[in-house]
């Protein structure tokens, strides 16, 4: 048998690759796929010539909205988004955050407003000396990007 | 939002900081002017904080305005479960301008966003207290005659201490050098450190106080609260080290000035306190003149706001 697994092609719909392995399952959590009725292909601990081992997710008849992108974009910047429309990828999304992040993520602090009261939290990303890094609107809390807690 | 608003000292250009210490020396010469007739000011104050509560307070009635709030969250609407949000909708209504403190971190940035009218932060939790900064800039201006190129030794609780934190932000505007002397316990965070390296102000740092700020133009005391220790052993041996006594002060150069946010506890012995160089009652009194620039400032942008409209 050869190395390649056999995963059924898509015909529409999103396939996120080079998710860290470690990651694929937050990945699922946070895009609510445990929820979701549409068929979905999940692979984990293939083999990757560029992070080792990686994971995959397929989903069939969906296509990801922007706050779903920036979610995966915190949790792992170097997956690689692509769009398939018969059979054919016709969009390579990249994974760019966006200078502020609404409503995702929540505040590290636990006495901020945020956490406190019916606010929608705010963040702006900031990169410090390669280090990406998001600061409350509010409270103005820094979390760097491994630590990012989402909602 | 309201622009016109006070929630953190980054708010404020140098000019603008400038422009509110020129504007404190003015109240301090004739600080009864009734520039505030007929305007009405709100202190919402969720958690208690008599000094800066009476200091504003005291500000707006020497300029002829008058005062209404609270004073303690118990005896206001947010006991009953109130959000933020329509306390501060609701008091606009019959406020000109709101002085606000709130034990939640941001809740100044928050109510400035939905309120109509303009907020200053009396303090946000452990996060921003503009005021204070300002008159700790009022009185080293003060005392120095100038902001700029002054050898200024923080001592104390460095890494909790919001005070030292803004004074750094604020100073930087004038090419500052520190001396950071804590425990390791409650040392100077690193961002603060990072942002003293890209904006080139030198620092250094020890953990002892003995006399080692003979080259400061200013020593600002900060008190050590047992509260922030795991170890209490280890609070019981920094507090007595922290203690600053009259017979450290006698190779301090003459113009060196002892500030303290206060309260204190045992951080400056009261030996201190008949020294020439102890500022720190009359650093209280600066911000009473500080906040009659703030509030004055802040209705003043909000009525030219008004007539371009």
């Amino acid at each position: 048998m050869g190395k390649e697994l056999k995963v059924a092609a898509l015909k529409n719909g999103t396939v996120i690759d080079h998710i860290p392995a470690d990651k694929l399952f937050q990945v699922v959590s946070i895009l609510h796929l445990d929820k979701t009725l549409n068929q979905i292909t999940l692979a984990n601990n293939l083999d990757s010539a560029k992070i080792g081992s990686k994971g995959l997710i397929k989903i069939s008849e969906r296509a990801l909205e922007e706050d779903e992108t920036n979610k995966i974009a915190l949790i792992c910047p170097n997956a690689k988004i692509n769009i398939i429309r018969d059979f054919v990828v016709v969009e390579k999304r990249p994974l760019i955050l966006p200078e502020e992040i609404r409503e995702i993520v929540q505040c590290t602090n636990p006495v901020c407003i945020t956490n406190n009261q019916p606010v929608t939290t705010r963040f702006h990303v900031q990169n410090q000396n390669g280090q990406i890094v998001l600061k409350c609107h509010y409270c103005e809390r820094e979390v760097i990007q491994e630590k990012v807690k989402i909602k | 939002m309201s622009n016109n608003c006070l929630v953190s000292i980054s708010d404020y250009s140098k000019d603008e900081i400038l422009s509110i210490l020129d504007s404190a020396a003015e109240f301090e010469a004739n600080p009864n002017r009734k520039t505030l007739d007929g305007k009405v000011i709100a202190t919402l104050f969720f958690e208690p904080s008599t000094r800066t509560r009476l200091s504003f307070e005291t500000a707006v009635i020497r300029l002829g305005g008058s005062i209404i709030g609270f004073s303690d969250a118990a005896t206001s609407s947010s006991s009953k479960g109130e959000t933020l949000n329509d306390t501060i909708h609701m008091v606009s209504c019959y406020a000109d301008a709101i002085v606000m403190r709130h034990p939640l971190e941001g809740a100044a940035r928050y109510a400035a966003e939905v309120s109509p009218v303009p907020i200053i932060n009396a303090g946000d939790g452990a996060n921003q207290h503009p005021s204070q900064t300002l008159l700790d800039l009022y009185s080293i201006l003060k005392t120095q005659g100038t902001l700029e190129n002054l050898t200024i030794c923080l001592v104390g609780d460095l890494k909790y201490g919001r005070t030292v934190h803004s004074l750094i932000m604020a100073m930087s505007h004038f090419n500052p050098s520190f001396k950071f002397i804590a425990p390791d316990e409650l040392k100077m965070p690193d961002e603060y450190k990072v942002f003293c390296e890209k904006n080139n102000i030198s620092y250094t740092e020890e953990k002892e106080l003995t006399d080692n700020f003979n080259d400061a133009d200013i020593l600002y005391m900060t008190r050590v609260q047992k509260e922030r220790f795991q170890d209490l052993m280890e609070y019981e041996r920094v507090k007595n080290v922290y203690t600053l006594k009259n017979d450290m002060l006698s190779n301090s150069k003459p113009n060196l000035r002892i500030l303290h946010p206060l309260p204190r506890v045992n951080e400056i012995d009261p030996d201190v306190d008949s020294n020439e160089k102890a500022y720190y009652f009359r650093q209280a009194q600066n911000g009473l003149y500080v906040r009659q620039a703030i509030v004055s400032k802040v209705l003043d942008s909000s009525k030219q706001q008004e007539s371009k409209r």
